[in-house]
This record gives C-alpha cells, structure tokens and sequence, in this order.
C-alpha cells in the first residue's frame, strides 16, 4: 500500500499550470487585497524606489515572517501583503524573492509554499540536524517526542491510520489522551490542534463513516523537515531491530524522492 | 560585499535565535560544537566569527552583541533587534497599551530614573492609571508585568523590577538617546549604568555597577571613589569568575592550571 500522493508531492512543473490558474481565484476571493503584479510593473516599481527602500522593506518582512514562525504557524501571503508590504506592493514578487535568498544565505532557512491556491508558507530548516538526533527543532521540548511518535506510527503503518490508533498506541505507552499530561497537557489538543496547524500532521475525516472517524497522515512539515531514514533507525533502537528488516519502509525511507523536499524554495511568486 | 556564510555560521545563528542570550562560555562551547557537527576545524575565534554573522545580519537589523550582566558581571551575547518598526519582537506579542506600560514615560522611566536601577510594583501599578493607549486595570497590570518577566524583558526580585540583562543590551542605544539626561554611564566601563553602587558625595553622585566595583575595589582596604576620593561607603562585593576554566579543568580530569589551558586553545587553533 503506497502512499496517496497528494498535491505539493508533485513535481513543480506538473502543479504550475493548475497554480496559474488558482491564483486568479484566491486573488479575487480571499486575497483581495493583492493582484499579482506582471514582471514589467515590478520592474517599474523597482526603478521608482532606491535600494535602500526595498531592502527595507525586505528586512520588515524577514522580521514578519520570523515573528509568526516562532509558533511555527503558517504564514499567509495576504498577511505579508496586509501587514507589512502595504504600499509597495505592486513590487511584491521581487521582496518575496529577496526574503528568500536572505532566508536561505543568512539563516540556513527555507521559505515554502505548501499551499499554492492561498499562497502560504512555512519556514523549514536547511540544516542537517545534529547526530542522533531527529529534527532541528528547538532544543528540549518534550512535545518533539511526542511527534516523533505519532510520526513514526503513521509511517510504520503505511502512511495512514486511524485516530483511535493512535490514541491506543500511546496509552501503551503510559500517556493517556484523555488524561492531563504533565510535559504535554492536553494531549489531544496538542496533537490535533497544535501539530496539525504546525503543519506536522494532517487530521481528516474519513468519508461515510457513522459515527464520525478521523485518520492521521504526515502533514506538509513533516514531510520536508523529518528524515524516514532517521526515524527508521529510532524505530529499530526502540524495537530492538534492525532498520532494514522493515524492507517496506526502508525501500520508501531511501528512494531519493520520499526523502527530498517536494518543491524548490520560493523563487518568484 | 560581505562574506557568505557557511554551515557553521548559519546553525550558530540559529541556536541563537531560539535562545536570545547566552554567557560567553556557552557561546564558546556553541561555537566549537557546531564546528564539531559540521566537520570544520575549531575555531577560537568568537569575535571574529561572529563579526562575519553580523555583517549579514546588518541588513536586518539585527545584531549579536556582546554586553556585560550588572548582576554576575558576567561577559554575555545576545541577538538583539535594532529596528524600531512595527513588527519587532516585542511589539508582536503585547498590546499597544502594554507596551506603553513598559516603554514610553513608564516602567523604562522608573527604572532609569531611580537611584537603583529598579522600580517597585506599586510604583508601576499607579502608573498604569495615566495609561494614554488604553487603560489597564490592577489585575491586568500584574498580569503584563508577569508576562514581561517571563519573557525576560524584566527581571523582578521582591517586588522590585530591574531590566534583564537582554533588554538592557537590546535597549541601550534607545536608553542613551531618550534618557540622555537622565541616565548615567558607569564611571569604570563607560557603559549604561542602572544597577550600581553610587557616590554618596552629594557634589559628585557618580554611579559604577556591582560588579564593576568588586574588580575595581579588589583587594583595597580603603575604597575611595575614583572620582572625588570620598570614602565608598558602600560593601564591596566579590568578583565574580566566569567558570570557563574551573569547568574545562573538571572535563579533562586536572586541577585548574590557566597555563595548560591556554596551550590546549593554542594547540587547536592551529
């Protein structure tokens, strides 16, 4: 059973048509604000402004995009656009790409678009994580073990499992959902609110199902900051097995196209 | 153009966003750690290395600046933000009126006009009254003032609030340029001074920080202000040592001998 490809697993060339043509809709609905601007308005825009002006605002908006990624939450380009680039709009695409490239030079960061249709983005982490450990997240928060976890039952599962799954697996595990965790909380709320709007993990409802189900797959994130090669090993330190006994999952952890990010970084959008 | 940056640059950078401050012994061992992590030689060269980030980071209006602690008088670094636009750090996590609170005409003038270096509680509970923005209430004042020692723009030791050591690294050229006649320098390191010892000599009144005063009044038996040469009739404190070579000794299994841990940084750096 492979996994469903959705979307953003699609090779950039193949979804740019379908993006085209999305971007007309969000410009009118959600977005209103903000009309993509053609390459020779920015060009005319650019000649009217000093560089001194537009670095600027590119600093505003690194600092923007740094501030709503301390939650790690998705940032929307209507927001940018909203909140920080304002009048200078009409250069927009030049000021995303700039942000990017210092994004990627400074701060070994990478600004995606994990969602094409509304424009909104994540900041991943370039940077290999350190030795033994799984993911360059902030050092020290309980809650990565608890993704780590989760993540590994839905890889170890073919990429999908129910809900309830989860909830049982953990309670093997002493952490009980519907109990008040001392590192976590709520664990519930933590897992489907905090680490599906951190885009680690998608929550949907299965279809015809009474009463309601909900499944759990890798979200965006996931896909782009964790390793399945590296959690396979710390699935087989935890089972006392060797990694590649999970033929299944080692073949999928090592083919270089579940490992790679899907799509490049922003370049002019 | 600046130097680009390389793997090692770009993860110490980014540990010290997610920290904001660390000691200088810390920033050593980051350093050589992410060396470590990415193959590169050892590099004892803090300063430079982080020169080479800042010129990066200039563009940003960022910076990791190096500052002493008035508390430990510690050596400390310290990503601070230098632009004073709507999205900085700060003003994204609190309301306009809470950030009135702490800037303008409020809590930052209580600190910076007191003798101390602190104000109290109640002080800053009455002026949340004149708020112009909006209005807090007691309860809300409290809540805020809690926020900002949790955040670690305050610091709050009986019911007295100081400037953490970030803030006042991040704050300092907003400190000297809108307090200029209220703030003083510290009579020894030239920089601001608001936690200190003063001179009681009421013609002279001059301000060192403590632990500006335990190295300088090291070892006198009759302190004297360095400036007017009254008695300083305050207690001299002890000078408080960075642990880095009580720390390296414990890990290589010596007694403490500066001269062996100078060979092992000499040795390495070539």
């Amino acid at each position: 059973m492979s996994q469903r490809k959705r979307p953003h697993n699609a090779p950039s060339s193949q979804s740019k048509g379908a993006r085209n043509s999305m971007v007309l809709l969000a410009d009118e609905d959600d977005d209103v604000s903000y009309t993509q601007p053609s390459t020779s308005q920015v060009q005319k825009g650019l000649d009217r402004l000093t560089p001194a002006q537009v670095d600027l605002k590119t600093a505003e908006v690194v600092q923007f995009i740094f501030v709503k990624d301390q939650k790690k939450i998705p940032i929307r380009r209507a927001d940018i656009v909203k909140h920080v680039v304002k009048e200078y709009r009409n250069i927009y695409p030049e000021i995303l790409k700039r942000t990017s490239r210092t994004f990627e030079t400074v701060f070994g960061l990478s600004l995606k678009e994990i969602d094409s249709k509304n424009h909104v983005y994540i900041l991943v982490n370039k940077l290999d994580p350190p030795d033994g450990e799984l993911l360059s997240m902030t050092p020290s928060n309980p809650k990565t073990g608890l993704l780590f976890v989760i993540l590994g039952i839905i890889f170890m599962k073919g990429g999908v499992v129910k809900e309830s799954m989860v909830w049982n697996t953990l309670k093997k595990l002493r952490v009980d959902p519907g109990e008040k965790h001392v590192d976590f909380g709520d664990v519930k709320k933590v897992v489907i609110e905090e680490f599906v709007k951190q885009r680690y993990l998608e929550h949907v409802r299965v279809p015809h199902t009474e009463p309601l189900e909900f499944e759990f797959r890798w979200g965006q994130r996931a896909d782009i900051e964790v390793s399945k090669v590296k959690l396979l090993e710390f699935m087989g330190q935890l089972h006392d097995q060797d990694p590649q006994s999970w033929s299944q999952q080692y073949r999928e952890a090592t083919t270089p196209q579940a490992s790679t990010a899907p799509s490049g970084p922003v370049s002019q959008r | 153009m600046a130097r680009p940056l390389g793997e090692v640059h770009k993860r110490f950078l980014q540990t010290m966003m997610a920290k904001g401050i660390i000691d200088g012994d810390k920033a050593k061992a980051l350093l050589r750690h992410c060396c470590e992590t990415h193959g590169a030689p050892i590099n004892d060269h803090l300063d430079e290395f982080i020169e080479v980030i800042n010129a990066q980071l200039q563009p940003m209006f960022m910076q990791i600046r190096k500052g002493m602690s008035e508390e430990d008088g510690l050596q400390y670094y310290a990503l601070v933000n230098m632009a004073e636009t709507d999205v900085t750090r700060m003003s994204s996590d609190y309301a306009d009126n809470e950030l009135e609170l702490f800037r303008k005409k409020k809590t930052m003038d209580l600190i910076v006009d007191s003798d101390t270096g602190t104000a109290s509680s109640t002080d800053i509970l009455n002026c949340a009254d004149s708020l112009q923005t909006k209005k807090l209430k007691k309860k809300e004042t409290e809540h805020v003032l809690n926020r900002l020692v949790q955040d670690e723009w305050l610091k709050e030791k009986q019911g007295e609030y100081s400037l953490s050591t970030r803030c006042i690294m991040e704050m300092e050229p907003y400190i000297r340029r809108f307090y200029q006649d209220q703030v003083k320098l510290c009579h020894i390191c030239h920089n601001v001074v608001l936690q200190c010892q003063m001179c009681e000599n009421p013609t002279c009144g001059i301000k060192i920080h403590v632990p500006c005063v335990a190295r300088y009044f090291k070892g006198r038996t009759d302190p004297r202000c360095p400036a007017c040469e009254d008695f300083w009739p305050h207690e001299i404190p002890e000078v408080n040592r960075p642990s880095s070579q009580s720390q390296s000794a414990a890990k290589e299994g010596r007694a403490p001998k500066s001269q062996s841990t100078a060979q092992t940084s000499k040795t390495r750096r070539s």
